[in-house]
Order: structure tokens, then sequence, then C-alpha cells
């Protein structure tokens, strides 16, 4: 059965998708799609992108929401500048971005697993609360960080790998921020499908009461799940910086629909308790490449986001249908037979 | 977790009780849900748990079983007070208590083999899961004790796919696999088809066959009267009575607890 294909190979039906929208735009634009620089240059551009939407595949997996992330971003890009620029400390700076990463998201983790606020609620006063704390700091001062490729941390991080001038020139343009993002993908892909933590994330996204009389500690998990998106954040935040050479008081806010859009339509389910790494990664580079191509095929920039908009809910609708059949009967039931469904509602 | 320590705990010999509860105090706000409980489960009895709808059973077997906190009251397992401070759902696991809750105890979406084991994974000692070792051990379960043979049931159907018999079965069979000494339902019959309702009273009773304890919490008396040594009524937080089904007929009993409702 068709169901049963899509569930065995783990994102088919987003890999497909990517494979088609590709094909396409070869086609429309083949002048920027058959050349391979395109593709080094997602590879520069996506990771940060990729180090959200992969944190905000635990987050939604576990049936949470964090909206606090493009604040993280532009706090921590404001720590890591600060730090790096005007105090040269380097590497120093790298671990202080990451730490305020990490501290935001653990106390959006207490807020939601020991107060007891709603996910979407507490980010959201956490956002503007960092967000404002970057731009009274910051002085809503932009930092251009001239000079940075000398730095071991920038040829470390988001260097370019060198494989000698006889290479082809695209090979020599592979960014390592590329890299150490496949590797935590890669990483974060163990946790999620075989790791503990990844199981006990979607049992807690399947019911929050099963998970606790299973004897998770939900509580707990939560906090280390919000800390995780924090962390990465964090680090998408320090690539962001280094990759432009430039700080800016708002350089998370383009990340926040990109972000969940590329989670949901990776195939992660909105109601939580089923989550897919590799559909997240095709998640971005389908959200990146629309933009890229429908800007190369000659549509104006204005269209990027109603197009990304429209794949984004025509994925919803499908993964609703495909993989949540009993969610599917009752909305079929609230169509038609509003009636009966409203009497069975009432005898429960 | 190693497998090891559940058969342990079953080994150890010259307790009376398996569980002992004395003057276990529940309150919720200023509901007070449990008052002054005092009662005992023997080590191989099926102790039928009846009451009116929101009499107190589930927070009973709540704190019995180490998701709730009672307000003030004692717990002894195996005639060994425990610490409250400490015990927790994965202590009272550790301790060969099981519990399979209404419809709460599987999670939907997930696998029938990673039901089986989530909460005490196989695991190396960097958390990853030994998944081949899980899926083979649930396949066994599945087939031997569970007996879903040819039903087109795998380890990897999800509970989704199950019906509501086949989910308390799963559930049963889990908590049996796990060597607890004492099995804990509550209403584990709610909403199933009167086939299931069969398999599950079997399942009960093999809880009892295989020198465990058992307390079910059921809203049908025909049910418990059936399968139960003993019943325990509770009303509006108290225990009021204990019955020997064997002394009172399921009419009889009926009309001792429509009286009960009267006197409210
Ligand atoms: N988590 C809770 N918070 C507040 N009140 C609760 C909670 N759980 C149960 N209660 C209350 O405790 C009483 C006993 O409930 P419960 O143990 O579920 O009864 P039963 O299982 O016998 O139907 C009810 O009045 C119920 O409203
Ligand atoms: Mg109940």
């Amino acid at each position: 059965m068709a169901t049963g294909l899509i569930r065995r190979i783990e994102g088919l039906p987003i890999i497909l998708v990517f494979a088609c929208i590709l094909g396409l735009f070869m086609f429309t634009a083949p002048g920027v799609f058959l050349s391979p620089f395109i593709y080094t240059t997602f590879l520069s551009t996506l990771p940060p992108l990729i180090l959200l939407a992969l944190g905000l595949t635990f987050v939604i997996g576990a049936g949470e929401i964090d909206l606090s992330f493009p604040a993280i971003i532009a706090f921590s890009g404001f720590v890591f500048a600060l730090l790096f620029k005007e105090y040269q400390l380097g590497w120093i700076a790298v671990v202080a971005a990451l730490a305020a990463g990490l501290l935001v998201g653990f106390v959006n983790g207490l807020l939601v697993a020991k107060v007891g606020i709603p996910s979407f609620i507490a980010t959201l006063g956490t956002q503007f609360f960092w967000a404002g704390m970057a731009t009274v700091l910051s002085g809503g001062k932009s930092y251009a960080l001239r000079g940075a490729e000398e730095s071991s941390v920038w040829q470390v991080l988001v260097g370019r790998i060198d494989f000698g001038p006889n290479a082809p020139i695209w090979l020599n343009q592979i960014s390592l921020q590329a890299v150490w993002t496949a590797l935590i993908a890669f990483f974060l892909w163990t946790i999620l499908t075989r790791h503990r933590f990844g199981e006990h994330i979607l049992f807690i996204g399947d019911s929050n009461e099963v998970s606790r009389v299973v004897g998770i500690d939900v509580d707990r998990e939560k906090i280390r799940l919000f800390t995780l998106m924090g962390g990465l954040a964090g680090l998408a935040a320090i690539f962001l910086t280094l990759e432009n050479k430039n700080f800016f008081g708002n350089q998370g806010q383009g990340y926040l629909l990109t972000a969940i859009a590329s989670v949901l339509i990776g195939g992660t389910s909105i109601f939580g308790g089923r989550a897919t790494i590799i559909g997240t990664i095709f998640g971005c580079f389908i959200i990146g490449m629309l933009e890229a191509g429908l800007v190369a095929s000659g549509l104006t920039g204005a269209w990027v986001r109603t197009v990304q908009g429209l794949i984004f809910l025509i994925a919803i609708v499908f993964y609703l249908y495909v993989e949540e059949p009993q969610r599917r009967a009752a909305f079929l039931a609230r169509l038609g037979f509003s009636a009966k469904f409203g009497r069975a509602k009432a005898a429960e | 977790m190693d497998e090891t320590s559940a058969t342990e705990a079953v080994a150890e010999p010259g307790f009376r009780d398996i569980v002992r509860l004395e003057g276990v105090q529940k309150y919720f706000g200023s509901v007070h849900a449990l008052r002054d409980i005092s009662l005992a489960i023997g080590r191989n009895e099926i102790v039928g748990l009846i009451g009116d709808n929101g009499a107190g059973k589930s927070t009973l077997i709540k704190v019995m079983t180490g998701v709730l906190a009672p307000t003030a009251g004692k717990i002894f397992i195996r005639d060994r007070e425990v610490d409250l401070a400490d015990y927790s759902v994965r202590m009272a696991h550790d301790l060969a208590i099981e519990t399979v809750y209404q419809d709460k105890s599987l999670a939907d979406k997930q696998p029938l083999w990673r039901n089986f084991f989530v909460g005490r994974q196989i695991t190396n000692r960097f958390g990853y899961i030994d998944i081949k070792r899980e899926k083979k051990i649930a396949e066994e379960v599945l087939l031997r004790s569970i007996g879903f043979r040819g039903v087109g049931i795998t380890v990897d159907s999800t509970v989704a796919q199950l019906s509501g018999g086949e989910r308390q079965g799963i559930a049963i069979g889990r908590a049996m696999h796990y060597n607890s000494d004492l099995i804990v339902l509550d209403e584990p019959t709610v909403a199933l088809a009167v086939k299931e309702v069969r398999k599950v009273l079997d399942f009960v009773r093999r809880i009892k066959d295989s020198g465990r304890a058992c307390v079910y919490i059921e809203h049908n008396l025909a049910h418990v009267h059936e399968v139960a040594d003993r019943l325990i009524v509770l009303d509006r937080g108290s225990v009021v009575a204990e019955i020997a089904p064997r002394d009172m007929s399921v009419a009889d009993l009926t009309e001792f607890l429509i009286d009960l409702q009267k006197a409210k």
C-alpha cells in the first residue's frame, strides 16, 4: 500500500517533491541550476536555517513550539559580535554565544516544564524579551567584522576547504559550516531515531500522560529539549554572523516562518509524536531553493513568500491526509456530518 | 536498564502483602480525593476496586504506583516502608509493580516494540537503544505470551492500528513480561466489545495463575465479580466496605452500591 511505502523510507514524499522542484528549476532557469555554484552557495547560506529546523524538529515532534529562536539569533549574535570584535576574544566569543543560546533555551524549558506555561506563550514572551535585550545592549548598532577571515574562528567554522589549485573551482567553494551542519544533522538523526532521548521526545509528543505513566521524566526531557534548541540557535547565530561578516539586530527575523515551514514540509507532525530529520533537511532545501529558483526563473522576489506559503499549506494538507487517518475522519465528519458529530461528542 | 533487577525482586521470599497503604490522604487543592485509606494487597490475589465515578479509584492506584505523591500516609511494598520522597513510577517498576491504565498506557503513533520498552530501554552506556534486541524480545512476547499469531500485527505496527482489546492485551502482556508481582488495571474493558472483554478477563486470570497479584478497577460489576477474590468498595474517597464475591451475588452487590448512592 502507498501509505506503507511512504512510511518505510524516511522522508520519501518530500524527497520526491524536492526532485520535482529541482527538475522544474533546471528547466526554467538552466543557466543557474545546471551550474555547480548555486549549490555551493546553498551550502554556505542554508546551514543556519538547517540548524534551526533541526532543533525545531525535536521541539515540534514533542508537541511543543519555540518562537524565541529569532531572538536567540539576535542575542547570541550580538554576544558573539561584541566579544569577537570589540574584545578580540576569538574562541571565547564562540563559547559565550553558545552559552547564551543554551541559557535562553534553558529558561524556555523551565518556563514550559516547571512553571507550566504553554510553550507558544512562553517563547513568544522570551522572544520579545531577548530581542529587546539585544537591541538595548547593542544600542541598535550593527557590527561589521572586517578582516574576520584572518581568524582561526572564521577559518575553522565557516572557512572554505582548500582542495588545491588543480581542483575544480566549485570544490574549493564548499564551506565548512556545511560540513559541521551535516555532522550535527547526522548526530541528531541518530539521537532521534535510536537514542533514548529521541524516543522520549516522540512519546511526549504523542501524549504527556502516557509518557508520565511509562516512567519518562517529562519535565526534565522538556528542559533538555528547549536547551538543545537554544544551543542550535546560538550556533546558527555564530555561523550567520561569521558568514555575513556582519551583525545586525534583526538578522533573525526572516527565519521564524521559514524554519517552521521547513520542518512541517518535511513531514514532522504538527500534532507531535512523529518527526523526521531527513524530511526536515529536504524541507530546508526546498524553502531555500524556491527563493533562488523563482527569482532565477524571472519572477519578482515578492512571489517567493507567496509560493513558499502555498507549498507549506499543500504539504500540511497532504500529511494530514496520509498520516492522520483519525483526524481526517474527524475533519470529514465536521464538514459533512456535523450534526452527527456533535451528538457523538455530547454523549462522551 | 538491565533486565535482571525485575526478576531478582520476584525471588525475594517471605513477604505477606505486595502493597499496603496506611492512613493515606490525598488532596487536590481543596478536593479531598482520598480520606484515610488503609488497605493491603496480598501476594497472589485479585482485588477488585469498585465505586462510583469520582470515588477516587484512579487516584488511589496512582498513589499506589508512584504517579502521584500522597498528601499524608505511608506506603509499604513487600512489608517494607518506602521513602515517599523517592517513590516514582520508575521505582515502582523496579519494585515489580506495573500499571495498565484505561487508554493511557500506550502511545498511539509509536510502534509496538517502542511501546514495549519505553521507560526502560535496552541501551548501551551512551543511551543508544539496541533496536534489534528490543524488537526480537517484543516479537517473542507478542507471539508467546500475548498470542498474537496470524492477526497481521507485527512489532512495527503502531498502536493506532490495534483494536481496544488488543491494546489491553499488549499492555497486560508487557506488564507480565516484566515479571511484575503486582499488575494494576484501571478499567481495562471500557469501550470494548463483548468478545474483547472476554480476552481481557482471560488475561486477568492469567495474572493470578502465574502467581502474581492484581488490582482490578472495573465499572461492570459482573466482570469484577467473576474474577476477583476480594472486592474493596470506595465511596467519596473512603473505603466503605470489603466484600468476598462468593458471599454476595452480582444482584445484591448492585443493590448495595445503589443504596450507597442514595445515602449521598
Ligand atoms: N489531577 C487532578 N486534579 C484535581 N482533581 C483531581 C485530579 N485527579 C482527580 N481529581 C479529583 O479527585 C476525585 C477522584 O477522582 P478519580 O480518582 O479519577 O475517581 P475515579 O477513578 O474513581 O472515577 C474526583 O473528584 C476528581 O475530580
Ligand atoms: Mg478512574
